[in-house]
C-alpha cells in the first residue's frame, strides 16, 4: 500500500565537468610546484589576501578547501579523532581538526581523486586573515611549528556594523606590511600593476559568481545551494585568474537558458528556503535528495554568498581589498547580518530560513543570539534550526534533522 | 455497511501507538506495543490489536498514515507525516485553541506552537542528547534500582529538594552516585530527576500562553505536569490519553488524505 513516491531527478549542470577540470588543474599545478620547486606556494585562509599572494608570484593553496574535501569524502571521521588526541579539542573548528589529523596520519583525499598526488603541497609561507575566526590562525600556527615555515597575516576586526575608515586603514596597513616579508620568500619584487591586474580579475570573478547566485532568484530556481557548493570551487581556489572567470562565463549562459526554459533544479518547486550557516559536507547528497523529494529548493545561502567581494577595486587595490575582506558577512554584527538575511529573503522570495547550528563553527552559526526568533517576530518568516556540524558527523543526528526538515516543509505547506 | 476506518500509526522510539477513527474523527479503537527492534512487527501487531479493539475488520481500513521516529518503516502505510504535525493535530483536536504543546518522548522532546485555527507556527526539538527525555528518567531509575513505574509515586513522597544539575545523562548518573554517598534519599532523587526533565524542557522555548503536555512520560508520570506548572507559574493541561496524541493526529490526517 505504501505510496509510490517518484524517484527525485538530479538535474546535472553541464558546466560541472569544466568545474572539476579547474579543480584538478589547481591541485596538479600545486603538486608539480611542490615536487619540482618551480614555484613558491602560499597557504591562504579562504578570505585571506589571495590576490596579493597571486600577484607576488605564489601559487595559492586553501586548507579550508581541503577541509571541505575531507568532510565531503567523510575521511574527516577518521582524522578528527587524531587531532583530538593531540590536544585539539572536539569543540574547535572541525576543518582544523580534520586537516591536522589527516596530516598527522599522512593521508589526503586528494590522492583518491587525483592520480599521482600523494600529499598536500608543502607551503613556503602560511598567510592568514582572522576576519572569519581565530581558528584559522591556530590552524596555520600548527603547520608553522610542524614544518618550520613562516606564518604571517592580518589580525582583523569582528562584529562590526560596517567598516569605517579606521578599520580599513588598519587592515590596509597590515596588507602593505606583508609585502616585504613576501618579497623575501618569493624572491620577486612587488609589482603594483600586476597586483592591480589580479585584483581586477578577482573582482570580475566576484561579479560573475554573484550573477551565478542571483539566478536562484528565478522561480523556479535553476540551481540549488547544493549545486552552488560545488560550482563555487573556482571562485574559492582560483579567484584572480582568467580560468576562473572563463568558467563562470560558461556556466552563466547555461543557467540563463534554464531560466528561459523554465527548467527547475527541483521538479515541482513548492517552497524556497534560505540556508544559513555552514554546509554539512558529509551529507550534501543526502540533504539534497531530501529537499528534492520534498519539492523544496534551497535557493540561496549565506555560505555561498561569502565569496562575493564587490568592493574590490583595481584602481585602489590595498584599501579596496581591506574593505572587501572587512565587510564580509561573517565579520559583521548580528543586526547587520539580520538586515542582510532579510534582504536576501526578499530577493530570493524565501518561504523560510534554515539555520544550521554547526557545533564547531560559532562564527558561522547565526542562530545563537536570537536571530531566528527576531526574524519570526518582526517579519513573520518562519525558520528551523538544525544542530550539526560542517565536518564532524558525530555531532549530527540525521534522523532528527530530517524529521525537522520534513516537519518544517509540512508547516510551510499548511500556511 | 461498516464504517470506513482511518488509521494513525505512531512509531516512537520506545512505544508504537495505533489509533483508529471513523470519517468524523471519532476514536473507535487503539493499541500500544513496545517498538522493540522490529518496527514493522510492532506496528503490525498494534494495528491488529487496534482493529480488534474497534470491533472491526482490517478490510474496512481506508487509509493509514504513519508517523514518529519509525514512520518510514511502516510499509503498509499509505503516507507519512512527521510527529511534529501529528502531535499538533492530535492536541488541537481536543483543545481547539492556540497553545504550546510539549511532547516528552522516550528519546526526544518537542515544543510545538500552534495558532487559534490549529496551524503550526513554530517548533523545536531537543538537541541530539537524551537530556530531559524518557531515556534520562529510565537511566536514573535503573541507577537507583527503582522500577520506572514506581518513580512517580516515589517522587511524591519527597520531602527535601535535591538538584541534579548536569545536562548529560551519564554525568547525571555520576552525580546521583555522589548524592547517594552523601545520604540523599531515593525519593528526593526521583523528584530531582523529574525536576531536571522539566528544566531541560522549559529552557527549549517559552511556554507562555496555554500549555499542553503530551507523550509517554507525562502519561505515566503526571508529577511532571505539576512540576512544570510550578516552574512556569501557570497550569499545564494534558489531553485524555496523552501517549496516543500523535497517533490520533496521524489518524485525523488519514481522514483528510483519503478525502483528497
Ligand atoms: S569560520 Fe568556522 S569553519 Fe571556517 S575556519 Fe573558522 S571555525 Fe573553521
Amino acid at each position: 500500500m505504501a505510496d509510490e513516491k517518484k524517484k527525485p531527478i538530479f538535474r546535472k549542470i553541464n558546466a560541472t565537468g569544466p568545474c572539476k577540470k579547474i579543480m584538478a588543474d589547481h591541485f596538479y599545478e600545486l603538486d608539480e610546484a611542490a615536487k619540482s620547486g618551480s614555484r613558491k606556494i602560499a597557504w591562504c585562509t579562504s578570505v585571506g589576501p589571495a590576490e596579493l599572494l597571486r600577484a607576488m608570484g605564489f601559487l595559492v593553496y586553501f586548507p579550508e578547501n581541503h577541509g571541505a574535501i575531507l568532510g565531503a569524502t567523510r575521511v574527516a571521521l577518521d582524522t578528527i579523532p587524531i587531532a583530538n588526541a593531540a590536544g585539539y579539542s572536539p569543540e574547535i573548528c572541525s576543518y582544523l581538526t580534520s586537516d591536522v589529523g589527516a596530516y598527522m596520519k599522512g593521508e589526503t583525499p586528494l590522492s583518491l581523486a587525483y592520480e599521482g598526488i600523494t600529499e598536500v603541497p608543502k607551503p613556503d609561507v602560511l598567510v592568514y586573515n582572522t576576519n572569519q575566526c581565530r581558528d584559522v590562525k591556530d590552524w596555520f600556527m600548527w603547520y608553522s611549528r610542524e614544518l618550520d615555515v613562516p606564518c604571517i597575516g592580518i589580525e582583523s576586526f569582528c562584529n562590526i556594523e560596517i567598516s569605517r575608515e579606521p578599520h580599513i586603514a588598519a587592515v590596509s596597513r597590515q596588507l602593505q606590511d606583508l609585502v616585504p616579508a613576501l618579497e623575501k620568500i618569493s624572491g620577486e619584487k612587488f609589482d603594483l600593476d600586476r597586483f592591480k591586474e589580479v585584483v581586477g580579475l578577482s573582482r570580475r570573478c566576484s561579479d560573475l559568481w554573484e550573477e551565478t547566485l542571483q539566478m536562484g532568484a528565478a522561480v523556479p530556481s535553476p540551481l540549488t545551494f547544493f549545486d552552488s557548493t560545488i560550482l563555487m570551487g573556482p571562485a574559492v581556489v582560483a579567484r584572480g585568474t582568467q580560468e576562473a572567470n572563463d568558467f563562470y562565463e560558461l556556466l552563466i549562459p547555461e543557467l540563463k537558458q534554464r531560466v528561459k526554459d523554465g527548467v527547475a533544479a527541483v521538479d515541482g518547486e513548492k517552497h524556497r528556503i534560505y540556508w544559513d550557516g555552514m554546509p554539512i559536507w558529509g551529507k550534501l547528497r543526502d540533504l539534497s535528495t531530501t529537499f528534492l523529494s520534498l519539492q523544496t529548493c534551497v535557493v540561496a545561502s549565506t555560505y555561498c554568498n561569502s565569496w562575493v567581494f564587490s568592493d574590490l577595486d583595481p584602481a585602489n587595490p590595498f584599501d579596496s581589498m581591506a574593505k572587501a575582506y572587512t565587510d564580509l558577512f561573517i565579520v559583521r554584527s548580528d543586526s547587520a547580518k539580520e538586515e542582510y538575511i532579510l534582504e536576501m529573503a526578499k530577493i530570493f522570495k524565501i518561504d523560510g530560513f534554515l539555520f544550521h547550528d554547526a557545533k564547531t563553527c560559532p562564527s558561522n552559526s547565526n542562530n545563537r543570539y536570537g536571530m531566528p526568533e527576531r526574524l519570526a517576530a518582526k517579519f513573520g518568516v518562519p525558520s528551523v534550526t538544525i544542530a550539526g556540524d560542517l565536518n564532524d558527523l558525530r555531532l549530527y543526528s540525521e534522523e532528527q534533522s530530517i524529521t525537522q526538515i520534513e516537519a518544517f516543509v509540512e508547516q510551510l505547506g499548511e500556511k | 455497511m461498516a464504517d470506513k476506518l482511518y488509521v494513525g500509526v505512531d512509531v516512537g522510539s520506545s512505544a508504537t501507538k495505533v489509533v483508529i477513527v471513523n470519517g468524523k474523527g471519532t476514536v473507535l479503537g487503539k493499541a500500544l506495543e513496545q517498538s522493540g527492534m522490529d518496527f514493522v512487527a510492532a506496528s503490525k501487531t498494534a494495528l491488529e490489536r487496534a482493529v480488534n479493539d474497534a470491533g472491526a475488520s482490517i478490510d474496512d481500513v481506508a487509509h493509514i498514515t504513519s508517523s514518529g521516529y519509525g514512520r518510514k518503516n511502516v510499509e503498509f502505510a499509505n503516507d507519512t507525516k512527521t510527529e511534529i504535525a501529528c502531535h499538533a493535530r492530535g492536541a488541537y483536536q481536543h483543545f481547539r485553541e492556540a497553545m504550546t504543546i510539549v511532547d516528552i518522548g522516550g528519546q526526544d522532546n518537542k515544543i510545538i506552537k500552534i495558532g487559534a485555527d490549529g496551524n503550526r507556527l513554530d517548533f523545536k526539538m531537543n538537541r541530539k542528547c537524551a537530556a530531559g527525555t524518557g531515556a534520562f528518567l529510565e537511566e536514573i531509575a535503573r541507577r537507583m534500582n527503582v522500577d520506572m513505574s514506581e518513580m512517580d509515586a516515589l517522587a511524591r513522597k519527597s520531602e527535601e529538594i535535591v538538584t541534579i544539575s548536569s545536562f548529560c545523562t551519564v554525568f547525571a548518573a555520576t552525580e546521583i552516585l555522589s548524592l547517594i554517598r552523601q545520604g540523599a534519599q531515593t525519593r528526593d532523587i526521583a523528584k530531582g530527576a523529574f525536576r531536571s526533565v522539566v528544566k531541560r524542557v522549559i529552557e527549549m522555548d517559552s511556554l507562555a500562553g496555554k500549555a499542553v503536555a503530551t507523550g509517554g512520560v507525562v502519561s505515566h508520570n503526571p508529577i511532571v505536569l505539576e512540576l512544570m506548572a510550578e516552574s512556569i507559574g501557570h497550569e499545564v493541561l494534558t489531553p485524555p490519553e496523552p501517549q496516543f496524541s500523535g497517533a490520533l493526529g496521524a489518524a485525523l490526517y488519514a481522514v483528510d488524505e483519503a478525502r483528497q
